[in-house]
């Protein structure tokens, strides 16, 4: 049975854990998270959740107390944003490196400094390559539904990862959206108990997090690499199941509009509901144009993405954050990457947009798309763009 | 590190390359980084057990070599010096290792 209701992303998120039947919650707050963990903490208080809340001292002993949690077979959930997820860095690593299926929600935000609290995607471009499974909502149901989900992925055996669920900060966060909530039932109907690979267990002791020396590290990376990599086929699974289960589809990369399109926008993120609007606009006044929406992130979906940019001449890359001295856009540079060795490929032109919370109002949208269109008549492709730079 | 085979290979590898066999430390011979090795000579030892007490490998033992005298179990020594640093009668000498 689902419910219809009006909710923040973030309390749909904490509704959904505790629905999931979490073992232990451990976080620190930082906005724009704070409502995720307020309400799980509510939810302990009140007895509706059967979980222990850790309130831990910091972000960095919030994922050092998701590890332990995990390495004992605990269902394991934890939420930050920014800094906090900075602070978890070197941990992230260890929670990949070590198969523990942990769960995060980062409620996106923006790097100090200057310090910044609102919205871009600086935070989990800064995490990369961590070695967790990553992936985008878009909206309050896509964010509930993802992290449902994210469980189920995380604790099959076959990949046993931990799991980033991205929903932007305050965009997400804050807003009240209708959405349907899924009851108790429905949803552990969809996630069965979790039957841990391996467990820290005083009957059975075992050392977990050793000293990998030079005769072992090197074959511990190619683990990590071809489980993240693998893990593409489990997720596709799962995700059709969820869809079967909870009559909502979910694809690694999502088009909008996009089988006819004579120039592609590929988004990510929230923000990809404003461009949605956008194309239809342009439609309407006979401008063939659609959108490339990246959802899964790692491990990157390369031939869903070849599937869904096509033959279109094109590709505009709206990325939320800068690779300062680099390639300037993270996403951008990774699918310049993916279609390096291509024969078809499209030109691929780079925007920088809402950056620490900057709005991206549907004109921007429209720039970016009168740009994509003079690259094509021209040939030329303009060196990245900062839309809305006061300059 | 896995201990299942010297050097496994990257299929081999235990789940987040996890210890699952306890009491494996017993089989990784630690003392073979070791630079210099400590020499008693037994004509000026007095059999004190000061070495034994201060040897932060524990890793020094009567009747290991001699009975009566101590010595130290070279798998684990580290060639750290500090029992030939803590000797009363200054007794034991640090020899370089050849290889």
């Amino acid at each position: 049975m689902e419910q219809r209701l009006g909710l923040e992303a973030s309390i749909a998120i904490a509704e959904v854990v505790c629905r999931c039947d979490v073992d232990i919650v451990a976080a620190y707050p930082i906005t724009p998270q704070t409502h995720v963990v307020e309400h799980l903490s509510e939810l302990v208080a009140d007895g509706e959740l059967d979980a222990a809340f850790v309130p831990v001292e910091s972000e960095h002993s919030a994922m050092s107390v998701c590890c332990g949690t995990a390495a004992v077979g605990a269902r394991t959930f934890t939420s930050t944003a920014a800094q906090g997820l900075a602070l978890m860095h070197e941990i992230l690593f260890i929670a990949s490196a070590l198969r523990l299926p942990i769960v995060m929600a980062v409620a996106n935000r923006s790097l100090s400094g200057p310090i910044s609290i609102w919205n871009d995607h600086s935070d989990v471009m800064t995490e990369r390559d961590v070695g967790w499974v990553q992936i985008f909502a878009e909206n309050a149901q896509e964010a509930a539904d993802l992290t449902i989900w994210s469980f189920r992925l995380a604790e099959d055996r076959r990949v046993s990862l931990p799991v980033m669920v991205n929903f932007d900060g305050f965009i997400l966060t804050h807003t009240i959206e209708p959405m349907l909530m899924p009851d108790k039932e429905m949803v552990q109907a969809f996630l069965p108990p979790w039957e841990p690979l391996l467990k820290l267990d005083v009957d059975e002791p075992i050392s977990m997090g050793p000293v990998g020396i030079p005769d072992i590290y090197t074959e511990t990376k190619q683990v990590q690499q071809h489980l993240l990599t693998q893990a593409y086929g489990p997720i596709v699974e799962t995700l059709n199941e969820f869809a079967q289960h909870f009559k909502r589809t979910y694809k690694p990369i999502e088009t909008y509009r996009s089988d006819d399109a004579e120039v592609l926008l590929c988004t990510m993120g929230a923000l990809s509901e404003t461009a949605m609007e956008v194309v239809d606009r342009r439609r309407k006044q006979g401008q063939k144009v659609g959108l490339v929406r990246i959802r899964l992130w790692r491990p990157f979906p390369f031939e869903d993405l070849y599937r869904a940019v096509g033959n279109v001449p094109v590709l505009g890359v709206m990325d939320r954050a800068i690779s300062f001295g680099g390639p300037v856009g993270p996403v951008a540079s990774e699918i310049k990457a993916a279609f390096y060795h291509r024969e078809q490929r499209p030109k691929i032109v780079e925007f920088i947009a809402g950056l620490g919370g900057r709005d991206v109002p549907l004109s921007d949208f429209g720039r970016m798309f009168d740009s994509l269109y003079t690259t094509g008549e021209t040939g030329k492709i303009p060196a990245p763009t900062i839309i809305g730079l006061r300059e | 590190m896995a201990t299942q085979s010297a050097k496994p290979k990257w299929t081999e590898l235990a789940v987040g390359t996890a210890i699952t066999v306890p009491g494996s430390a017993r089989q990784n011979r630690t003392g073979d980084w070791r630079s210099s090795r400590p020499i008693w000579n037994h004509e000026e030892c007095i059999r004190c057990g000061v070495c034994v007490i201060f040897c932060p490998e524990g890793c020094i033992h009567f009747d290991q070599d001699q009975p009566g005298y101590p010595s130290a179990d070279l798998e684990y020594c580290k060639g750290c010096g500090i029992c030939a640093h803590e000797c009363p009668t200054a007794c034991i000498t640090t020899q370089e290792e050849e290889e």
